[in-house]
């Protein structure tokens, strides 16, 4: 434990490194650079939008903030775990070579991610002021579902990176997982408005839907008391799966250097 | 196996160094038995017409010698420098999968039709190490002793099977070329996350970022991206970096072989300069040249074990003698 701690205080300059070369890296190469990460979820909006605008009825929720809500935590979720996944790998020559927390890979692989959510809130916000959609105090809520949600993504992640250096084809298998978490989000329909009444239980088992109907009612100035399932089981959850995710990287991380 | 009794390199027996300094002192004791011997000799004198009798009505100064003879175990132990690096019955095994099974699916087929065989390989067996602060272990092997595998060990990148290691400092390991880039970055910035890798915070590169950069002498390539860089480049800012930054054991795993004469001379400059401070240099080569003028011990690895040990000298005839 002693050592834990004292490698988190000598390496804390390398974490915030790595999250630095990622931000500064992923739009090095290209012309708009770090506008890219808000004009992506403007763009996915206003297609979604113009697409299924009838979807969701009147007198509702104003349906592009609704649809950025959803959006904008999925794909964090999303591509946090993808490079959080990848990064081990994608590291190995360094692990082999100096001796470095290996730890810090995937968490700084969801925190650069992370910094990217927040910045393309400011869309959010954008467009909250454009829809003309009301600031109420309930917005304050917001902290909760993006503070799980980090704890969450951290932990699918280290899992994700932990089986990805003994099996390469965990990355694909995952793009079809996050396909399927996606659809089962609700970020552009309502749950209410679904065909088969039947089917709501897939939905109470998204701890990510759970995120998204609280950062909805915050948004939208609802308080939490109706959706305390939602909060209990995502809270629940994301802390389950960190401890998972911290253990199995623990138990197998001496061996990624034979692998990778 | 034969280990080699030179007790610096490979201490088995610690009491052993202290027998080679007894030799050499004049301690206090012995110092006091030099006046004790001195008294009988008095007394013989005082003596000398009785044959041996005391005479009557003298003194014989008999207790006072006998506790001086008890001092005698009093040793002044000459201070060696403080061990750094010690291993214990070091050992690495690998495990070779007979077939590469690097996918889900093969893995679990494989399980269930019961064909996952292994083979092991013993990469070190048994090293016992006692690298003291100051020294500048040269290591010596063929390909595939398991020279690079020790490094790894001691560097903590890899956990050994059985044994343990134990490092006291701060270790810089040098162990490739560019092990520390980031491609993309360029030379400026990788020299900013090659520091914070090491555990230095940004302000305390800033300070050298000078001294790293002329001693590298990139000029203006230093804000080229590292893949652009020639093998020899990286090399020096690498080289630079890691000595720049005053470690207090340095690993070197074959980087200064790559290089001109002019980088060879410079380094082996700077490795002197470090050396006189007291930086720990563990330097694996495979020519005895290199080790004979940068180090004053060496051993030999064999198959995974330590098969000699001692001063450069000697372990550099014997490898010599073994190539033959």
């Amino acid at each position: 434990m002693k050592i834990f701690i004292q490698n988190l205080k000598k390496f804390r300059f390398l974490f915030w490194e790595l999250v630095k070369k990622d931000i500064k890296l992923k739009y090095r190469s290209s012309i708009l650079g770090v506008f890219w990460t808000l004009l992506e979820p403007l763009l996915t909006m206003i297609v979604l939008t113009l697409v299924f605008s009838n979807l969701l009825g009147k007198g509702d929720d104003n349906f592009p903030v609704y649809i950025l809500c959803g959006r904008l935590l999925y794909g964090f979720f999303s591509n946090g775990t993808k490079v959080a996944l990848k990064s081990v790998r994608k590291h190995g020559s360094m692990i082999g070579k100096v001796y470095v927390p290996k730890y810090m890979y995937p968490l700084s692989a969801v925190v650069s991610n992370y910094i990217m959510f927040i910045i393309s809130l400011l869309v959010l916000a954008g467009v909250m002021v454009f829809e003309k959609v009301p600031l109420t105090w309930y917005i304050f809520q917001a902290f909760i579902p993006m503070i799980i949600i980090l704890i969450m993504t951290m932990g699918v992640g280290l899992v994700l990176s932990t089986y990805n250096v003994f099996f390469r084809d965990l990355e694909y298998l995952w793009t079809v997982a996050c396909m399927l978490i996606m659809y089962t989000c609700a970020i552009f329909y309502k749950v209410e408005n679904l065909k088969n009444p039947g089917n709501e239980w897939i939905f109470k088992c998204n701890p990510l839907y759970s995120l998204i109907v609280l950062f909805r009612d915050a948004v939208f100035g609802r308080s939490f008391e109706n959706d305390m399932y939602h909060l209990w089981f995502s809270l629940i959850f994301s802390i389950v799966i960190f401890m998972l995710g911290v253990f199995v990287f623990w138990r197998k991380q001496d061996k990624f250097i034979l692998y990778v | 196996m034969e280990e080699n009794k030179d007790e610096t390199v490979v201490a088995v027996n610690p009491e052993a160094e202290t027998i080679s300094e007894k030799s050499g002192e004049k301690t206090e004791a012995e110092q006091k038995e030099g006046t004790t011997v001195t008294d009988p000799a008095k007394d013989g004198e005082e003596t000398a017409g009785s044959a041996g009798e005391p005479a009557p009505g003298e003194e014989v100064p008999e207790k006072p010698k006998k506790k001086k003879k008890k001092k005698k175990k009093i040793k002044k132990k000459k201070k060696l420098p403080p061990k750094v690096i010690v291993t214990e019955n070091l050992g690495v095994r690998f495990r070779i999968q007979e077939q590469k099974v690097d996918n889900l699916k093969e893995y679990f087929v494989r399980l269930i039709k019961r064909r996952l065989n292994y083979k092991d390989f013993w990469a070190l067996r048994e090293v016992n190490l006692k690298i003291r602060k100051g020294d500048r272990v040269g290591i010596l092997g063929l390909n595939g002793a398991g020279k690079s595998t020790l490094l790894k060990c001691i560097a903590g990148v890899l956990k050994p099977t059985e044994g343990t290691v134990t490092v006291k400092g701060n270790i810089v390991p040098l162990l490739e070329l560019g092990a520390g880039f980031d491609k993309d970055y360029t030379g400026a910035e990788n020299i900013y996350f090659y520091g914070s890798m090491l555990g230095y915070s940004r302000a305390f590169i800033k300070e050298r970022f000078n001294d790293i950069v002329e001693f590298s002498e990139l000029g203006s390539f230093i804000n080229v991206p590292v893949k652009n860089y020639s093998s020899g480049m990286k090399a020096r800012l690498g080289f630079s970096i890691a000595t720049v930054v005053e470690p207090e054991i340095l690993i070197l795993d074959e980087v200064l072989s790559v290089g001109d004469a002019k980088f060879r001379k410079k380094s082996s400059k700077r490795l002197e300069k470090m050396m006189k401070k007291g930086v720990t240099v563990l330097f694996v080569s495979h020519s005895s040249d290199q080790v004979l003028a940068n180090c004053n011990k060496a051993i030999i690895l064999d198959h995974g074990r330590v098969i000699a040990s001692g001063k450069a000298e000697k372990i550099c005839a014997k490898y010599e003698e073994m190539l033959q």
